[in-house]
């Protein structure tokens, strides 16, 4: 069995590495791909949207459906980790099973505590930059939510879930994961009354103050880049407390 | 894109593949699995898609790693194949 899968992988494997010798060559100009999509981004982006960073403009702006479904599928991850694993029975109906070894984790340490608890309110605040900055530097709302959530589950880890669950309850990161992908598609909704496409941000100069069309797509972007930001960082949460204490929200690691 | 640059990161990320793999310990396998996703990060970095780079960095070495460690505390440590 294990020689057929050997086998299966190794032809894979080989099939995969002659088709990669049909691609284009690496960057080259006379590809297809360079030829018909990637000018129109390269030349009008500024013009159009008036965001330095092409790829956020091309993530937020004209692939917006991309982005929306993507956050999408993580909020859906989310869910299902909250289906799968959390436990809504009262604690004395629990099972007490686990009980006596559910602490395997390494032992507290002072050291490790005190830096990750120095280095949460850094994180987020860069988690904040890479945000806001998505417009003009790598990032965006999917980074720095990720880096956001990724700020309290140190303090998880170097603590234990309670922890996390002072500071930003169960409830409320579940609620967060679900304002996030409202908000995407609540500007989206938000296009169409106002009488244009989905996603069509330049018509938000109807509402947004002394706003032209232009700068109308470039705060629409922003205020998308936020909803990804709220949807993948409260999902990231609620992924980590269900995952780190079986769906019990007791100890975790 | 400097070539031999290039080769060094990619010998390291087969290295990492076979080595998460066959290591028989799942908590070790998370860890190598977060030094591949890093040296991945190198490379598109190096390949010059910086966005597609700091994405690797955060989701696969950073939180990825993260869950992969939660899931193996709450099973048992060892590999049976």
């Amino acid at each position: 069995m294990k020689i057929l899968g050997l086998l299966v992988a190794v032809l894979t494997g080989c099939m995969l590495l002659y088709c990669a010798g049909d691609f284009p060559d690496w960057a080259d100009p006379n590809s297809p791909a360079s030829l018909h999509v990637s000018p129109h981004y390269i030349e009008k982006t500024m013009e159009e949207t008036a965001v330095p960073n092409m790829v956020t403009a091309v993530l937020a702006d004209y692939r917006g459906f991309d982005t929306m479904f993507e956050t999408g599928v993580i909020f859906t991850a989310g869910v299902t980790v909250i289906i799968l694993l959390r436990r809504f029975r009262r604690k004395d109906e629990a099972d007490v099973q686990g009980d006596s070894d559910s602490r395997k984790g390494p032992p507290d340490d002072i050291i490790i505590q005190t830096i990750c608890r120095f280095m949460a309110p850094f994180m987020q605040l860069f988690a904040l930059y890479v945000l806001c900055f998505g417009h003009h530097s790598p990032g965006g709302g999917f980074q720095g939510g990720v880096i956001f959530g990724a700020s309290f589950i140190l303090l998880g880890v170097a603590y234990d879930l309670k922890t996390i669950l002072r500071r930003i309850g169960a409830r409320v990161s579940a609620l967060l994961a679900n304002t996030g992908l409202l908000v995407y598609s609540g500007i989206g909704a938000l296009c169409i009354l106002l009488g244009a496409n989905f996603l069509d941000y330049s018509i938000l100069s109807l509402i947004l103050p002394a706003t032209g069309d232009i700068m109308a797509r470039s705060h629409g972007i922003l205020g998308v880049e936020i909803g990804v930001f709220l949807g993948v960082s409260a999902s990231m949460i609620s992924i980590y407390l269900d995952l780190s204490s079986h769906g019990q929200l007791d100890e975790g690691l | 894109m400097i070539w031999q640059f290039d080769l060094l990161l990619l010998t390291f990320v087969v290295i990492c593949a076979i080595a998460a793999i066959t290591v028989k310990d799942l908590l070790s396998a998370a860890m190598i699995m977060g030094a591949y996703s890093f040296f991945m990060c190198l490379l598109w970095a190096e390949m010059g898609s910086v966005d597609v780079a700091f994405t690797e960095a955060t989701v696969g070495a950073g939180v990825s790693t993260i869950f992969f460690v939660a899931a193996a505390y709450r099973t048992s440590r060892r590999s049976k194949d």
